[in-house]
């Protein structure tokens, strides 16, 4: 067994690292996150020229060709400096349908300028009823003579705001909580009949609510295969699932480091607090907390590599662990610091809230407990 | 750099994962090797053995040997005294598989405690003298380490030895001495110096159990069984030859041993099994005419243990990774005795928990057919002596002080 990075991982996370270190402070991060997208073109310009909207891409679709383990190597990283640019929305959930799909080479173009940094786009796969549920789908997609019609309303759609092209899933067939009968379509967010209510979330992301009113696409603009596009869907989740615990393990690290050392500066009653008991066994917890949801992240991102049996098992796990890793962890960290963890001005609050937006993120961890027990106790 | 020269650069490199969480076809085959000796090695006739207390020491003896005949006794010593050589993944296969058949692991006084300390610090004369034995399981040790007045603090025992002429003479008390009553030798810490830091005047020797002057006491403990027991020295001599190392040097002999054992008492292999076991259980126990494993309650209890479960063991495998690349065990090695102990005590709440009444039922002689019940008892004795494994070998809280003083710098 090996739990070394490769060479070239190792080189992609220094890259991100110092760009972080770099170009990534806290306050820079406050103001582009207050800006109006909430997030930086310029930064994404960047990206582009790095090559890091290539990484998932094969190398016939003009990309890197990296696997599950590359993306969790930038997403760490990405964690540890609460990278607010759209790397998840726009590459790896967009691009990822994209570039698995059945079809994939329909659309070629689009991938292309994903990997220039020239568009940014949003996937549609919630609704106000759906709560973790993908396959509840009650936007339909109605077939007619120049394609279809897609009615319904898709909410929470991350990027939605910013985004050029959204891929939206609607139901083709079935009934609404039919895995069967899902199909994705790719439309411009400015196409007709298309409303949207841009808001954000408590990391700062911003969203939008999308209201599709009759609106026509051709059948070239189908992702995947119709009627079944549940397991691309599944798929692309799952792999994005090993991103986003990538990037929780990131903030975790900066949240029990930003923690211990609070605690071996801050004093009262005439001694560091850290010197006390009861905290340092919090702090204890919280590091084993942040160990094993290593080991976790390291078990499931190698399964899914190998193409093992037991990789949806190990990243069901995973999540699980990180939701609740995440709340132990971010819960601490605001209560070692005390009255500055409440303030808006300390990091700390920030990468909390971006703890538990991931949380929440594909299914909070009692959900997936559940998953996990389906196939655990099989 | 800009974009085309980049993903130029990207292309020249090797892309294999180096990240390879999966065993080797080598470790593969060795696995096959290790399940074809315990299917032949650990028979049913040597595993009922087992069943009866009273069989226990020459049951554990008789496997003991057959491991020792194998050559696979002490996989962790050196080659050149015995060892198997094994690299640590290949040491953690063979505890994943005897564990899944049912096998006991060694009694660890002497072949995983004081075999290191001997080879590590004790002279050629001792080597020669003590470590065949062990090897062989021809000697039964303890370990007399706790004293009354010292359980966690172990630094502060106060047990004597007070030179005269080529002896120690030892007076004092040890306590919660695991098998002392079989015991042959026990190795001690005793106190020869009190007049500086009380980790300095500690001395690390070996005692032969028949010497006059000492008494065996047990201890029956909640489980109903009787393993401990207290050891008490009166003007017992001990020649100098049987001291490891220099005197006043013990403590430092005893915690280079501590740090190595943290990974065994983690007891994945065997959680794992258990847990399996207790998901047999509960797909048979019947409550309101379902079977348990359907109660959402009792999926949570599973899933919480399996997933935490399923973290340790790869955190085990990376201090694993890391002893092979000569990094020491590592700061993740901390964790593995709090971890693997509240996990294990966990797994023994479920098993209280899901023998219902019957986790009370005290078998005594009669049989499961009678009692209408089979693995109560075991549940409850299990849990019982299972409180021990959180308070054994430096209590959990007091490894979290030295969490939190080694690894975080607090």
């Amino acid at each position: 067994m090996n739990f070394n990075l490769s060479e070239e991982q190792n080189m992609l996370k220094d890259s991100i690292s110092r760009f972080v270190q770099n170009q990534y402070d806290f306050e820079t991060r406050r103001k582009i996150v207050d800006s109006e997208e909430g997030f930086s073109r310029d930064n994404w310009k960047t990206f582009a020229e790095l090559g890091w909207l290539s990484i998932p891409f094969t190398e016939d679709q003009g990309g890197f060709g990296g696997n599950v383990l590359d993306t969790m190597t930038v997403m760490e990283e990405m964690g540890k400096g609460l990278v607010a640019e759209p790397f998840i929305a726009t590459v790896l959930l967009f691009g990822g349908l994209l570039s698995k799909s059945a079809n994939h080479t329909a659309h070629a173009a689009t991938i292309e300028s994903i990997i220039g940094g020239e568009v940014q786009g949003a996937f549609a796969y919630l609704e106000r009823q759906s709560r973790f549920e993908i396959s509840d789908v009650k936007t339909t997609a109605t077939k007619n003579s120049d394609g279809y019609t897609l009615s319904g309303e898709k909410t929470v759609v991350f990027n939605g705001s910013s985004a050029d092209k959204i891929i939206i899933s609607a139901r083709t067939s079935g009934d609404q909580c039919d895995q069967q009968g899902i199909s994705l379509f790719i439309v411009d967010a400015n196409a007709q009949g298309i409303e949207k209510t841009n808001y954000r979330l408590m990391d700062g992301q911003c969203v939008a609510n999308i209201v599709l009113n009759d609106v026509q696409v051709s059948a070239d603009q189908l992702v995947g295969e119709l009627d079944n596009a549940y397991s691309l869907i599944d798929t692309v989740i799952n792999d994005v699932m090993i991103a986003i615990c990538a990037e929780a393990f990131g903030i975790m690290q900066v949240l029990n480091t930003t923690t211990i050392e609070y605690a071996k500066t801050r004093k009262q009653f005439g001694v560091a607090i850290g010197s006390f008991q009861a905290l340092q066994h919090r702090m204890v917890d919280t590091f084993m907390a942040c160990e094993q949801t290593q080991s976790l992240l390291l078990r499931a991102a190698g399964s899914l590599a190998a193409g093992d049996d037991d990789a949806k098992k190990d990243t069901l796990a995973l999540k699980v662990m990180v939701g609740r890793a995440g709340k132990l962890i971010g819960g601490e960290a605001i209560q070692i610091h005390g009255g500055m963890g409440i303030t808006d001005e300390l990091n700390v609050g920030h990468y909390v809230k971006r703890l538990m937006m991931i949380n929440t993120t594909f299914g909070d961890a009692d959900y997936q407990q559940q998953k996990f027990s389906a196939i655990s106790n099989a | 750099m800009t974009f085309k020269l980049m993903t130029d650069f990207f292309h020249h490199l090797n892309k294999e994962i180096i990240v390879d969480t999966k065993f080797s076809p080598e470790e593969i085959s060795f696995r096959d090797e290790v399940q074809a000796f315990l299917k032949e090695a650990y028979t049913e006739e040597l595993a009922s053995k087992f069943n009866d207390k009273a069989n226990y020491k020459s049951a554990q003896i008789e496997w003991q040997k057959c491991l020792a005949a194998k050559g696979w006794a002490a996989p962790g010593w050196p080659k050149e005294h015995g060892g198997t050589g094994w690299t640590p993944t290949q040491s953690f296969i063979y505890e994943t598989e005897r564990s899944r058949v049912g096998a006991p692991d060694v009694v660890p006084f002497g072949l995983k405690m004081v075999a290191p300390v001997i080879y590590g610090f004790g002279s050629e004369e001792q080597k020669q003298r003590f470590l065949p034995d062990i090897l062989n399981s021809d000697a039964w040790w303890c370990q007399g380490y706790s004293e009354p007045g010292s359980g966690s603090d172990l630094a502060a025992l106060q047990t004597k030895a007070v030179l005269d002429g080529d002896d120690y003479i030892v007076n004092g008390a040890k306590i919660w001495t695991t098998y002392a009553q079989y015991a042959d030798w026990i190795f001690c810490l005793v106190r020869t110096d009190n007049s500086g830091k009380k980790q300095a005047g500690i001395t690390f020797i070996l005692i032969d159990m028949k010497t006059p002057g000492i008494t065996v006491n047990p201890i029956d403990s909640i489980d109903g069984d009787y393993t401990l027991n207290e050891v008490l020295f009166d003007n017992v001599r001990v020649p100098v030859a049987n001291r490891i190392g220099e005197q006043d040097k013990g403590w430092h002999y005893a915690k280079a041993l501590l740090t190595h054992e943290r990974t065994a008492i983690a007891g994945v292999p065997d959680s794992k099994r258990f847990l399996a076991e207790l998901k047999d259980i509960a797909k048979q126990e019947i409550s309101g005419g379902k079977p348990l494993i359907e109660d959402p309650m009792i999926q949570s209890r599973f899933a919480n243990i399996e997933i935490e479960l399923m973290a340790l063991e790869y955190t085990e495998l990376r201090v694993l990774a890391l002893t092979a690349e000569g990094k020491g065990p590592g700061p993740a090695s901390s964790l593995l005795k709090i971890k693997g102990t509240e996990i294990q005590q966990l797994v023994q709440q479920l098993r209280i928990d899901l023998a219902g009444y019957y986790c009370g039922a005290v078998h005594g002689d009669l049989t499961a057919e009678q009692l209408g019940h089979e693995f109560g008892d075991q549940a409850r004795r299990a849990y019982m002596y299972g409180r021990a494994s959180t308070i054994y070998g430096g209590s959990n809280e007091v490894q979290k002080n030295i969490t939190a003083k080694l690894v975080l710098g607090l």
